[in-house]
Order: structure tokens, then C-alpha cells, then sequence
């Protein structure tokens, strides 16, 4: 055996194993690419049937085409409609309202929590945070029934400040559990060289603080809103025709004729309620992410 | 307690407010460290206040209104019931499915009644908890892997795992309820005639396959963040060393995760617990598919006092099974959420 053929035989043999290697990895790719697309089609396939049947003629709810098909706007007019007895440009209004008032609340009073729970160290702070922890883990239900037989007492059924105060059990924890974990992310030298610099720690939360964790705290402001917006328990037994919010009346949403469900005029209900809460959310997609799993692995 | 590492001076825990007199102000540590307890009240006293208005109150309410009679007629005697002190009369008739009697007594509920649904409801609430943790986590951990490796396209996926997380509870119900509609898609797809929402087993797992869909992405992004959280170079260091694909998931990916696994896995199942929305819009609670926070909730118009007990017997359940992750499967929630020094991300 040559010297050459030796050295051809190594390289045939070094670009084999190159060629297995490029192959494997390739088949590699391929494959997450393959997941990936699952992945894909599991999350917006039932996403994407709501909007096509929100645009479809009611003669066509069943209709089985993958793109739109019979295009119309009648539904979203459907949705509006309250001669069937729907209140829904009414309740997308109270859902506003409340979602607004709750999340004003939680954050004017949470915001305070959360820089302590971040910044100082005081005694019982492990006490403190479990309860909040466990505040925002409560179930509704063991909230509902004393809440119903008060507000029925004091005649608070069906008003606005019944749906608000209950909201305010789970936003509030939820808020100061996402802001205390912002805050802890935060560069708080520079509240010390404000400190240096004369400010008291008054001073420097609202002068130099504040205005850093304004992206933390708008954040934390958007979560608030969708879990007051998404609220459909308590709201479900202490609401009004006129005070109920969009998840109550998607959910009780009824047609001309009893025995029919309105499927299309439902989905362009759901689509409208989805669709700002969906481009909110892809907005500040990072943000958002942060502050869901902000605390779970910090 | 562990001891914070973030970027400020030396910290120390603030010691007991027994200093009668107050140091001259604004020099030194140490005086900053004592008025830190102070200013920790006064901060969190909202947050305090406004938790106790609005869930302390609420629970000792319905702790206090379980040990009392509901007056009024019983709904399934007919008779007149007096109201007054019950003692565990509510738990018990919930328990052992004991409805008032007409001698004064009570008897076993009649089917039908709420009554008589508590262990039924019990078991649904277990079975579609234990099978939507286990879905979710097993597709949820799938999820994440893909999302954290890296390719053209991954923000695109990481957009839209938050789509069904952004979609309300109460328009999920509605859309998977037209999925599941007899000529609906999901028959079609799959060339069934089944009717989902009209018997035991379709109608659960049409709850189950809309709950894993909608919650699968939180599952994911909570691991997925947890997969961040290690570092490359193990993984680098465990191929040099020749551990398969296997080995390192399991010595390296599991053990590494298990914290903020542990965490997801928790909150998903306190979730599940009381899941009520998708439920009882999707099926109402017919079929078996009542949970207790259905049965609560269709037990209040009936009796106020009996619904309390069985909310708070609900709240017992959720709390012991709390308890019991935090206390025997590790589950750190606290420390997860704080105490622990910022990692790198």
C-alpha cells in the first residue's frame, strides 16, 4: 500500500464521518424544525378556527374550509346586538372599567409592598411573602359565598364595586408578587449614590426609582389588567345585565331562537374580546414572559 | 434565612423595635437597618389591609357561616328547615351525602341532588387536575426543550405559545365547545359522530383537551425559563465526558430544572383544583364533569350556610394538597420567589 492511497483512504474515511456528523445534525434540525411546527399548529390552530368563523355567513358555521370562506362582517353586528338579549358593547365597557379601576388599585398599593419586599430586610418578611404567595392561590369559590350573602344583605348584587373589591383578592397578590421580583432585578446603586448624593430614600424612590421601574410596573400593569379582564367566577353570580363583564356575557350569549347557539356571532364576540389582549401581549412579548415566570426560577 | 446577594452594601435583618430612643438621623448603616422594619409596615400596611378586607375577612365569614343552618325550605324535602347553630351538620351532610330528613333527621340524598354529589365531584376535580398537570407538564417540558434550542423562526414560536395563554377562560370554553359541537370541526377532522358534550367520558376529555390547550404554554414558558437558567457548559463538559442525549437529560436537564418544574407543577395544580370556568360553560357540570367549585357555586342559591362549608372544605383540600408539595415534594415556592440570590440569566 502507497503513501497516497493511504492518505486517500484516511480522507475518504475523515469526510465519511464528516458527511454522518452533517447528516446527523441536518436530521437534527429537521426534526426540531418538524416539533416545531406542531408546536405552531397546536397554539393557533383553535386560535385561527375562532377568526375564521368570526368573518363566516351563519348559513356556513360548519363549513370545513381551511382558509376563509363566505366572508362576511354580520357577525361582529350579531355581537352587538341586544335585541336577543346580549349586552355586549355594554360589558366590553364594564370589562374596561373594572380591569382599569382593579389594576389602578393594586398597582397604587402593591408597588409600596413590592419595594419593601425587594429592598428592605425586616422580620416576618418570609411570613409576609408566603401570605401574599398564598393569597394569589386562593380559591374563588371560598370567597364567593360569604361575598354573595353580604353584597345580598347590603344590596351590592349586580354593582360595580361587587365585582371590583373581589378582583382586587387575586390582582393585588398577583401584582405585588411580579413587581417584588422586577424590583429585585434593578439597579438600586444608583439609589445609593442618591442617597450619597443627599436624597432621602424617600426622595430617591421617587426620583430615581420610579421612573427605571416604569417599564417593570407597566408590566406588571398589563398582567393585571388580563386577569382582572379574564375574571368570569365571581362575576358570573354577582353581576347585572348592566354590570357584567365580556366574560359573562360571551359565556351567556344567546341567539334568536333558544334551541340555535349563535356559534358565529359568539366567535366574532371571542375574537373581539382576543384580539387587542393577543397584539398586547405580542407587543411586550419579553416583558410579559419576564413577569409570568419572573419568581418561579429567580 | 438566607441572605440576599444583590448589588447594595452588607444588609443585616432588622433587629425588634425595642429602642425607646431614636439615634440622630441620616448618618451611618446602622441606623438605616433599624428604620428599615419601620418603613417595611408602613410600606406593605396597604397591601396588608386591603388582602385582609378582601380575603381574611371572607374566609372567617365562611368558616363562621359553615356551623350555622340554612333556613328556609329544603330543597329536597320541601320542608321548612329552622335556621341556628348546626355544629358540623353541614360537613357531615356533605361528607357522608346526608340530606335533612322529614322526621328532623337526615337520610342518604336522593340521586340527583347536590347533595348527593360531593365525592363524584371530588373525584372529577381530582382526575381532571391529576390528567391535565400530568399533560401538561409531559407536552409543556416537550414544549420548552424545542423553544430553548435555537433555530430560524424561535421567536415565532415563543409569540405564539402565548396566544392560547392570552385567550380568556370563558372564550376558550366557547370556542372548544364549537370544536366539539356535533358537526363541528373536531368530528369532522376525525370522521367521528361523537356527541363530546353530551356524555361522561367525551364530555371530560373535551374539558381536559381545552384546559391543556390553554394552559400547556404557561407550563412551557415556566420551564423554558428554567432551561435558561443552566448554563451551557455543563452540557458541553457532559458530551466531552460521552453521556448520551439521554443521560444528560436526565442527570443534568431533570435534576437542574426540578426547582422551577416544581414551582409550575404546584401552581398548575392549585389551579386545577379550583377550575370552574371552562367547565361549566364548555359542559355546565352535566355528564360528571361537576368540579367542587361548580357544585359551590350551584349549591349557593340553595343555602348559603351549606355552601360555605363546602367551600371551605374545598379550600382544606386545596390548602392539604399545597401543604404537602411544599412540604414533601420540595416545592420552594417562597424561596424560589425571593429569598434566593439573582442568577445569571
Amino acid at each position: 500500500m502507497t503513501t497516497a492511497t493511504a492518505a486517500s483512504d484516511l480522507r475518504a474515511r475523515q469526510d465519511k464521518g464528516r458527511k454522518t456528523a452533517q447528516n446527523r445534525e441536518k436530521w437534527a434540525q429537521g426534526r426540531t424544525y418538524i416539533s416545531a411546527a406542531i408546536v405552531l399548529i397546536w397554539c393557533l390552530a383553535p386560535a385561527y378556527w375562532m377568526v375564521v368563523t368570526a368573518f363566516r355567513e351563519v348559513g356556513f358555521t360548519y363549513d370545513t374550509s381551511i382558509l376563509p370562506s363566505h366572508i362576511t362582517l354580520d357577525n361582529f353586528n350579531t355581537a352587538f346586538d341586544t335585541s336577543f338579549g346580549n349586552h355586549f358593547g355594554q360589558a366590553l365597557l364594564n370589562s374596561v372599567f373594572i380591569g382599569v379601576v382593579v389594576t389602578a388599585i393594586s398597582l397604587l398599593i402593591g408597588v409600596f409592598a413590592a419595594y419593601a419586599l425587594a429592598r428592605l430586610n425586616f422580620r416576618f418578611k418570609y411570613l409576609v411573602l408566603g401570605f401574599i404567595l398564598g393569597a394569589s392561590m386562593f380559591p374563588g369559590v371560598a370567597l364567593i359565598t360569604p361575598l354573595f350573602q353580604l353584597f345580598t344583605n347590603i344590596g351590592w348584587i349586580g354593582t360595580y364595586q361587587a365585582l371590583i373589591i373581589p378582583n382586587i383578592s387575586f390582582v393585588l397578590p398577583l401584582t405585588v408578587y411580579t413587581m417584588t421580583s422586577f424590583f429585585r432585578e434593578m439597579p438600586w446603586e444608583l439609589e445609593e449614590s442618591a442617597r450619597v448624593d443627599g436624597c432621602t430614600q424617600g426622595q430617591a424612590f421617587r426620583k430615581v426609582i420610579m421612573p427605571l421601574a416604569a417599564p417593570a410596573i407597566f408590566t406588571t400593569a398589563i398582567l393585571a389588567f388580563i386577569s382582572s379582564w379574564n375574571e368570569f367566577l365571581i362575576a358570573s353570580q354577582l353581576s347585572s345585565d348592566k354590570t357584567q363583564p365580556v366574560t359573562v356575557a360571551i359565556a351567556n350569549f344567546a341567539g334568536a331562537q333558544p334551541n340555535q347557539i349563535p356559534y358565529t356571532a359568539i366567535m366574532a364576540a371571542g375574537t373581539i374580546v382576543t384580539i387587542p389582549l393577543v397584539i398586547l401581549v405580542l407587543v411586550f412579548q419579553r416583558k410579559i414572559v419576564a413577569g409570568l415566570t419572573a419568581g418561579a426560577v429567580k | 434565612m438566607a441572605t440576599e446577594l444583590g448589588p447594595t452594601p452588607v444588609k443585616r435583618p432588622a433587629s425588634g423595635g425595642t429602642e425607646t430612643h431614636r439615634p440622630p438621623k441620616g448618618v451611618g448603616e446602622d441606623n438605616r437597618i433599624k428604620s428599615q422594619g419601620k418603613w417595611a409596615t408602613w410600606l406593605l400596611a396597604p397591601t396588608i389591609l386591603a388582602l385582609a378586607v378582601v380575603i381574611v375577612y371572607p374566609i372567617i365569614s365562611a368558616i363562621v357561616m359553615s356551623f350555622q343552618k340554612d333556613a328556609g325550605l329544603d330543597p329536597a324535602t320541601g320542608l321548612f328547615v329552622q335556621g341556628g347553630p348546626a355544629g358540623i351538620q353541614n360537613y357531615v351532610n356533605w361528607l357522608a351525602q346526608q340530606c335533612a330528613a322529614p322526621n328532623g333527621g337526615t337520610v342518604a340524598c336522593p340521586p340527583g341532588t347536590l347533595g348527593g354529589q360531593f365525592w363524584s365531584a371530588t373525584a372529577t376535580t381530582f382526575l381532571f387536575t391529576i390528567v391535565t398537570v400530568t399533560l401538561e407538564t409531559v407536552l409543556g417540558f416537550w414544549m420548552a426543550m424545542i423553544m430553548a434550542r435555537t433555530f430560524k423562526g424561535r421567536s415565532l414560536v415563543r409569540a405564539a405559545v402565548l396566544v392560547p395563554w392570552a385567550i380568556p377562560t370563558a372564550v376558550t370554553a366557547k370556542l372548544w365547545f364549537f370544536i366539539f359541537a356535533f358537526e363541528g370541526i373536531a368530528n369532522k377532522l376525525f370522521n367521528t359522530t361523537i356527541l363530546w358534550t353530551g356524555s361522561e367520558w367525551p364530555a371530560k376529555w373535551a374539558v381536559i383537551i381545552a384546559d391543556v390547550w390553554k394552559t400547556t404554554p404557561f407550563m412551557a414558558l415556566l420551564i423554558l425559563a428554567g432551561l435558561q437558567m443552566i448554563p451551557a457548559e455543563v452540557y458541553e463538559a457532559a458530551k466531552v465526558d460521552g453521556a448520551s442525549a439521554l443521560q444528560r437529560f436526565r442527570m443534568i436537564t431533570l435534576p437542574l430544572v426540578k426547582p422551577a418544574l416544581m414551582v409550575a407543577v404546584l401552581f398548575r395544580t392549585l389551579d386545577a383544583l379550583r377550575m370552574f370556568d371552562l367547565p361549566y360553560i364548555l359542559t355546565g357540570g352535566a355528564n360528571n364533569t361537576t368540579t367542587l367549585s361548580i357544585l359551590v357555586i350551584n349549591q349557593i342559591r340553595q343555602g348559603f350556610n351549606a355552601a360555605a362549608a363546602l367551600s371551605t372544605i374545598t379550600f382544606v383540600i386545596i390548602f392539604l394538597v399545597a401543604f404537602i408539595f411544599v412540604r414533601f415534594l420540595g416545592a420552594n415556592v417562597v424561596e424560589q420567589s425571593g429569598a434566593t440570590p439573582k442568577g445569571k440569566k
